[in-house]
C-alpha cells in the first residue's frame, strides 16, 4: 500500500513539474511587461515587478502604434475564419454526403496536397498577388487561410458520422440540397466548426511568413510581423518586448481557453481518424 | 433514390465544393506548379520590376544551388532540427500522455489544457520571450545554471549552443498538440488487455512495451509523419532569434529560401530551394512511413 502511495505522490510531483516548466516562460513574459524600464536586465533576475506599471503598454499604444496592428491581426484573423467556416463546410459536407462522379478520387488528390510545404507556393504566390494588385492589402493577406485541404478533411471526417437517414427525410419533405445542408446538417455538425473556427483564427492571428511577405506597410503589420520588426530597434528594451508579446498571445490564449472543449476534442478525434 | 434526385444531388456536390476548389487552384496548386516552373528560370530582381526579362535557364540554378555551400549548411541545419528536435518532440509528448492517462491521475483537465497552452501562443512572440530567457547575463536560464553551479553559456550566441537552444524552444511550443493525439491513442486500447496482462504477472515496462507501444503505432505513424513535415518549414524561431547566426549555424532551408527570394529577389534560385525542400520532405516523409510500418 505504501508503494502505491509512493507511486501517486511521484506521479503527481512529475504532473506538477511538467505544468511549472510550460507555464514559467509564459508566467515570466507577463510578470516582465508589467516592470518598470530596465527592470530585467538586473541581478539577480527579478521574478516580480517591484512596483507594477503599465508603462510599457501605454507605450506600445501611443508612442509605438501597436494598434494598428492589433487591429490588422483582428481583421485578418476573423475574416479568414468567417471565409474558412463557409468554405471548408460546404466542401468537406459534399465530399462527405453528397454523392457525384469522381467524388473520392477528387479528395484523394487532395489529401495528396497535405504533404506539400505552403512555403513552396508562397515564391510564385506573391508574384500572382501583385499582378492582381492584392500585394500589401488585407485581401492578400488572407487567401491562403480561406480553402484549405486540412478543413476540408476534418469537416468530411466528421460529417461522414451524420446518419444520411435525417438528411433523406429532409429531401423528401421536399428541401432543397442547400436547405439540407443549413438546418439539417450544420446543426449536427456544429462541434467541428467550431473546432475550425477556433483553428483558423489562431493560425492566422499567429502566422508570421505569409503576413511578413505580402504586407510591406508597417501600419498593416500583423501583430507577429510588427514585433518582429521592434525586437530589431528595441532588443534592449526587455520590459517592452514582453508588453509587446503577451498582448499578442493574449487574444489567442482567449480564443483558445473559451473554445478549448471542443477544439481540443476535434483535434484528438482529427489525429486518430487520420 | 429517383434520377432526378440524384443528378440535383450531383449539381449540388459539384457547386458546393466549387469555391474551395476554386481557391485552392488559384492559391495554392496554380502556385506550386508556377514554382516549379520559376526553379528553371533565372527569374531576378530585374525580373521583378519586368517578368519579361526572365529567361529560360533550364537545370542551372539546380547545379548552381547543389554547388553552394550554404544551401548544404541550411540543409545539414535543418536535417539537426528534424532529426534531433522531432523524436525529442515526440518523446516528450508521449511522456506527459502517459502521465495524463494514468489511471490515479487528478485534474487531468487542468494539467491536460495547461500543457497545451503554449502550442496556441504566437512562435514570435515566444520565441522573443525565449530569446530573453537565454540571455547570457540577465536570462534566467543561465541564472539557474549558475545556482547549480554550471555555465554561463551564451546560448544563442555560440555557434554550438544556438541549435540546441531554438530545438528546446520547438518542443516547449510543440509538445501539447501530439501529447492530445496520443492520448486519444491511449484511450483506444481496451482495458481489458491491461487487465489480462497484469493477471499474468507482466510488471509495468512490460505492459509498456507489449501493449501500449503497439497499440500506439498507429497514431505515432499519423505523428511522425505530420511531425516531421512541420520541422522542416522551420523558419520564424531562427529568424527572430538568431537571423540565421551565427555563423549560419541556425540558417534553416525555409531561411534561405525566404533570404534569396525576397531579400535579394533572386526568386528563381529562391524556388530552387523550395523545389528541392519540397523534394527532401516527400523522401523523407516516405522513408518514415516505410521505417515506422516495418512491424517491430
Amino acid at each position: 500500500m505504501t508503494r502505491r502511495r509512493l507511486e501517486t505522490v511521484l506521479l503527481h510531483a512529475a504532473l506538477l513539474t511538467v505544468a511549472l516548466v510550460t507555464l514559467a516562460p509564459l508566467a515570466w513574459m507577463a510578470s516582465a511587461s508589467f516592470m518598470a524600464p530596465g527592470e530585467a536586465n538586473t541581478l539577480p533576475p527579478p521574478l516580480l515587478p517591484r512596483a507594477p506599471t503599465f508603462a510599457n503598454y501605454t507605450a506600445l499604444f501611443t508612442r509605438l502604434d501597436m494598434w494598428r496592428n492589433f487591429l490588422a491581426s483582428a481583421v485578418i484573423a476573423v475574416t479568414a475564419t468567417v471565409g474558412s467556416i463557409l468554405v471548408n463546410s460546404l466542401a468537406g459536407y459534399a465530399f462527405a454526403k453528397l454523392r457525384f462522379g469522381g467524388r473520392d478520387r477528387l479528395f484523394g488528390s487532395l489529401v495528396v496536397g497535405l504533404v506539400v510545404p505552403a512555403q513552396v507556393a508562397m515564391l510564385p504566390l506573391f508574384l500572382l498577388l501583385r499582378e492582381l494588385h492584392l500585394v500589401n492589402t488585407y485581401a492578400g493577406a488572407l487567401v491562403p487561410y480561406l480553402a484549405s485541404v486540412f478543413g476540408i478533411f476534418l469537416i468530411r471526417q466528421y460529417t461522414l458520422s451524420v446518419p444520411d437517414e435525417l438528411l433523406d427525410a429532409a429531401r423528401i419533405d421536399g428541401a432543397s440540397e442547400l436547405q439540407v445542408f443549413r438546418l439539417v446538417a450544420l446543426p449536427v455538425i456544429k462541434p467541428i466548426l467550431v473546432t475550425l473556427a477556433a483553428f483558423t483564427f489562431l493560425s492566422a492571428w499567429n502566422d508570421f511568413m505569409w503576413p511578413l511577405i505580402i504586407l510591406s506597410d508597417s501600419a498593416k503589420h500583423t501583430l507577429p510581423v510588427a514585433l518582429a520588426n521592434l525586437v530589431g530597434e528595441h532588443v534592449q528594451d526587455t520590459e517592452l518586448m514582453m508588453a509587446g508579446s503577451f498582448l499578442t498571445i493574449l487574444p489567442a490564449l482567449m480564443v483558445f481557453l473559451v473554445f478549448q472543449r471542443t477544439y481540443v476534442r476535434g483535434i484528438m478525434a482529427g489525429g486518430i481518424k487520420g | 433514390m429517383s434520377t432526378g434526385c440524384a443528378r440535383a444531388q450531383a449539381r449540388a456536390g459539384w457547386l458546393f465544393i466549387a469555391p474551395a476548389l476554386l481557391l485552392l487552384a488559384t492559391f495554392f496548386v496554380l502556385p506550386v506548379v508556377a514554382g516549379l516552373l520559376l526553379s528553371l528560370t533565372d527569374f531576378d530582381l530585374y525580373a521583378v520590376a519586368d517578368p519579361g526579362a526572365a529567361r529560360f535557364v533550364g537545370l542551372n540554378n539546380f547545379a548552381a544551388v547543389l554547388a553552394d555551400d550554404a544551401f548544404w549548411r541550411a540543409f545539414a541545419n535543418t536535417l539537426t532540427f528534424v532529426l534531433i528536435g522531432m523524436p525529442l518532440s515526440l518523446a516528450v509528448s508521449l511522456a506527459a500522455a502517459l502521465l495524463l492517462d494514468h489511471r490515479r491521475a487528478r485534474l487531468r483537465g487542468l494539467f491536460r489544457t495547461v500543457y497545451f497552452v503554449p502550442v496556441v501562443t504566437t512562435l514570435v512572440s515566444v520565441a522573443i520571450v525565449w530569446r530573453y530567457l537565454y540571455h547570457p547575463r540577465y536570462g534566467l536560464l543561465n541564472y539557474g545554471l549558475e545556482l547549480l553551479g554550471l555555465g554561463p553559456i551564451d546560448w544563442l550566441g555560440d555557434p554550438r549552443f544556438a541549435m540546441p537552444a531554438i530545438i528546446l524552444l520547438a518542443v516547449w511550443k510543440n509538445f501539447g498538440y501530439n501529447m492530445l493525439i496520443f492520448l486519444a491513442g491511449l484511450q483506444t486500447i481496451p482495458d481489458e488487455l491491461y487487465e489480462a496482462a497484469a493477471i499474468d504477472g507482466a510488471g509495468p515496462w512490460q505492459r509498456f512495451r507489449h501493449i501500449t507501444l503497439p497499440g500506439l503505432a498507429p497514431t505515432a505513424l499519423f505523428v511522425g509523419v505530420t511531425t516531421l513535415i512541420g520541422y522542416f518549414q522551420l523558419f520564424a524561431e531562427p529568424y527572430v532569434m538568431t537571423q540565421g547566426g551565427p555563423l549560419g549555424a541556425t540558417r534553416s532551408l525555409v531561411l534561405l529560401m525566404y533570404e534569396e527570394g525576397f531579400r535579394w529577389w533572386r526568386m528563381g534560385i529562391a524556388s530552387t530551394v523550395a523545389v528541392l525542400l519540397l523534394v527532401i520532405t516527400v523522401v523523407a516523409a516516405l522513408v518514415q512511413l516505410r521505417l515506422q510500418r516495418r512491424p517491430t
